[in-house]
């Protein structure tokens, strides 16, 4: 075997692409079935693109780097089940750019966190995570509350997003500007939202509908984690995968 | 034995002399920004241990916030700090190994060292201001993703075409590990950043696949970032310098080639076991679990031939201050690589996942394989390419290496008590079927492991600051080399 491998140590190009041969195997085995295999995303209904106003707010998540120390995927364990509810779907991450499972709970799994507390709780959370659970070591975010959401171009997010296979309609990116303001408004006309992103949260998140704020775009995206699927309704074949 | 080492010391001189000049000023810098953003990287993970300890050490500030500055610390340990490692030991290992200089000479060279400290303070500054793709150890935007490609294509050229370019009829095992790196790293890189920016203006780019697609290629990359940039590249520095400090020659030839395809083939496959139990199918679960596992026995044949490389020559373990880091790195390698395939297990993972075990079997092969192999290259490095007969002092190397061990020692077990008495908290029911404890519960349990942990990390800064007085006084004041001077300083 020795003398077989001189030919490779006595020639780069060759032991090059020997190489990269032997290490493009696994990765092709495990990731190209993912996106030809159709079972892989679990058939679930009412998971839907996410609207104007949690894309922002996703995007602070990312930003403020919150999987860091926060898991979106609850594992089918009875205690996970009992602390966090429903084990997490592929299908709810199904257009996640990127994906936020996560590798580290320092802080609590957050896949259906939303509904679970009230707006007003999360924003004195986030100003000062230690006035409402004294034991938390979150930083704190008092910041968000105080700036403007910057969104002349949320249109252009939509539109990169359905470039890439999120299916966005023409309505929702001639509409992106218009609904992300609606959502924080609960005066404002939202039945054309509600029709667009069924079950989306009309709220004045951080309490002041007159101005979007970061914050209200984060407390949006997380009171509609987890919320889409509704699990009543699924049959067990529908999860097979 | 004597006389073995004799003639091997009399062959690599007669090498010496007929060798041309080497382009040794880039090993120079990349040298000192290894012991720099050694340095940095260190810091920045005490202040974030602390952070958790104290949240008030996030400062209310939104730059000084642990999300912001984990992926900093991170980066600046495996990509700033080992990266310079890499850089140095490719650069100074293929041209010993080939006899010859660098292809292109110093200036493809010096392209790659600015071009990859660029992409450091690019890819540094986007973390603290909120720049980021938000996939773990990926965090760069689209832009810095670019330029990397462009520095690690040059980085490919002028380490192949110097292979090419070698006066020795075969290429030595160091270099087949090193090209692994080189090109596999690559192909991670390109594959886990494709993403489309919203505009050409702005830094903010979404990532083509979604959700468990996602999922699946980041751990791809995220494990073999573990394995082809903090072991592959690695283990080419092990093979080299190990042999060299010891006078010995590599222990087996033929472990060398078996580990060596073992370890390039089965690495790749074991990224699943970042995804147990999550919307990832079991089939891909499994396949990872599987070929973690057997990953088990090239690791070890990466040690074995590491250790037993010393046989005949363990004395000097106590002379040879290099020798004793890079020794203890390959135990601390051989013990996490067999860490990891037992977390890779699913029983067990589902315990050890989401926990601070996983942080601290990533740190005893951070702290204990990379950095210190890395600390055995700079005290073997720093007296020859300077022209010193020695280090300043013997003794500072013992204070950098103890306080060093102790500080990843109490890090470890720290972080094994905490990991797995949240694991074990998260799961407990009380007598009558409830959970027994509420999630903020286990947060308040770990703070005494949080302290530890801290203080662990601070030792080991400490020591490579101890270290780095030792080298900077090698430098400036250390007794220059006797008139062999060239025969010595190629050796």
């Amino acid at each position: 075997m020795a003398l077989k491998h001189e030919i490779l140590e006595k020639n780069v190009v060759l032991l090059a692409i020997c190489t990269l041969i032997t290490v493009a195997i696994g990765g092709l085995v495990q990731i190209v079935p993912l996106f030809v295999q159709e079972q892989t995303i679990e058939r679930v209904e009412g998971v839907r693109p996410y609207s104007p106003l949690e894309l922002a707010g996703r995007n602070i998540y990312i930003r403020e780097g919150c999987y860091n120390c926060h898991s979106q995927m609850v594992r089918p364990f009875r205690d996970e089940i009992e602390r966090y509810g429903h084990y997490s779907l592929a299908a709810e991450s199904m257009y996640d750019h990127p994906f936020q499972w996560g590798s580290k709970r320092t802080g609590p799994d957050l896949a259906r966190v939303g509904g679970k507390y009230s707006d007003d709780w999360h924003v004195a959370h986030m100003i000062n995570p230690r006035a409402v659970v004294p034991e938390s070591i979150m930083p704190g975010y008092a910041f968000l509350a105080t700036r403007e959401l910057k969104f002349d171009d949320v249109a252009d997010h939509l539109r990169t997003l359905r470039l890439i296979g999120v299916p966005y309609t023409q309505a929702m990116i001639d509409n992106a500007r218009a609904d992300l303001v609606a959502q924080q408004n609960p005066d404002a006309d939202t039945d054309a939202l509600a029709k667009r992103y069924p079950k989306a949260v009309v709220s004045a998140f951080a309490g002041d509908p007159a101005k979007v704020t970061e914050m209200d775009a984060l407390v949006a995206y997380l009171q509609m984690l987890g919320t889409l699927v509704d699990f009543k309704s699924v049959r067990p074949e529908q999860l097979r995968q | 034995m004597a006389a073995t080492a004799a003639t091997m010391d009399g062959a690599f001189r007669a090498q010496a002399h007929a060798t041309p000049a080497y382009n040794d000023d880039v090993v120079k810098a990349a040298c000192i920004a290894t012991a720099f953003w050694g340095c940095v990287g260190f810091l920045v993970g005490v202040v974030i241990a602390s952070q958790l300890a104290w949240p008030v050490m996030n400062l209310g500030l939104e730059w000084t916030s642990f999300g912001r500055l984990r992926p900093l610390h991170t980066s600046a340990v495996i990509f700033a700090f080992g990266g310079n490692a890499m850089l140095a030991a490719s650069f100074y290992i293929v041209q010993r190994t080939c006899r010859t200089g660098l292809f292109m000479g110093s200036a493809g060279a010096w392209f790659v060292f600015w071009g990859y400290q660029l992409f450091i303070v690019m890819a540094a500054l986007g973390y603290v201001l909120g720049i980021t793709s938000g996939k773990e150890y990926a965090e760069p935007e689209w832009f810095v993703d670019l330029w990397l490609t462009i520095v690690w294509v040059v980085y490919l050229v002028v380490y192949a075409g110097t292979l090419m370019k070698r006066e020795e009829p075969h290429i030595y095992v160091a270099n087949w590990f090193i090209l692994a790196f080189i090109i596999t790293v690559a192909m991670l890189h390109i594959g886990n950043n494709i993403q489309v920016p919203v505009s050409l203006f702005g830094w903010k780019s979404y990532t083509v696949p979604a959700g468990v697609q996602d999922a699946m290629i980041q751990w791809w990359y995220g494990h073999n970032a573990v394995g082809f940039f903090l072991t592959a590249g690695f283990l080419g520095m092990m093979y080299y310098f190990i042999p060299k400090a010891a006078g010995r020659p590599v222990y087996s030839y033929r472990l060398s080639i078996v580990h060596f395809w073992a370890l390039v083939f089965l690495y790749i496959w074991a990224g699943p076991h970042h995804l147990h139990y999550t919307a990832l199918p079991d089939w891909a679960q499994t396949l990872g679990m599987t070929f973690s596992i057997m990953l088990w026995m090239p690791s070890w044949g990466g040690m074995i031939n590491g250790l037993m490389t010393l046989a005949g020559a363990w004395d000097k373990l106590r002379t040879d201050a290099s020798l004793r880091f890079s020794v203890t790195a390959v135990a601390f390698y051989g013990m996490s690589t067999f860490e990891g395939p037992m977390m890779s297990i699913k029983a067990v993972n589902a315990l050890s996942h989401y926990t601070d075990w996983t942080i601290g079997h990533v740190h005893s092969g951070a702290m204990g394989w990379v950095g210190f192999v890395s600390f055995g290259m700079l005290y073997y490095l720093v007296p020859k390419l300077w022209g010193r007969a020695g280090l300043y002092s013997a003794k500072l190397v013992a204070w950098h290496f103890w306080i060093s061990t102790l500080g990843i020692v109490l890090y470890i077990t720290a972080m094994w008590v905490s990991g797995i008495m949240q694991g074990l908290m998260w799961r407990a029911y009380d007598e009558y079927g409830f959970l027994q404890y509420a999630f903020v519960e286990t947060v308040a349990a770990m703070h005494p492991f949080y302290v530890i942990r801290t203080l662990g990390g601070l030792l080991y800064l400490v020591g490579a600051l101890i270290m780095v007085v030792n080298l900077v006084k090698t430098v400036t004041s250390g007794e220059p080399e006797r008139a062999v001077a060239p025969a010595a300083a190629a050796a």
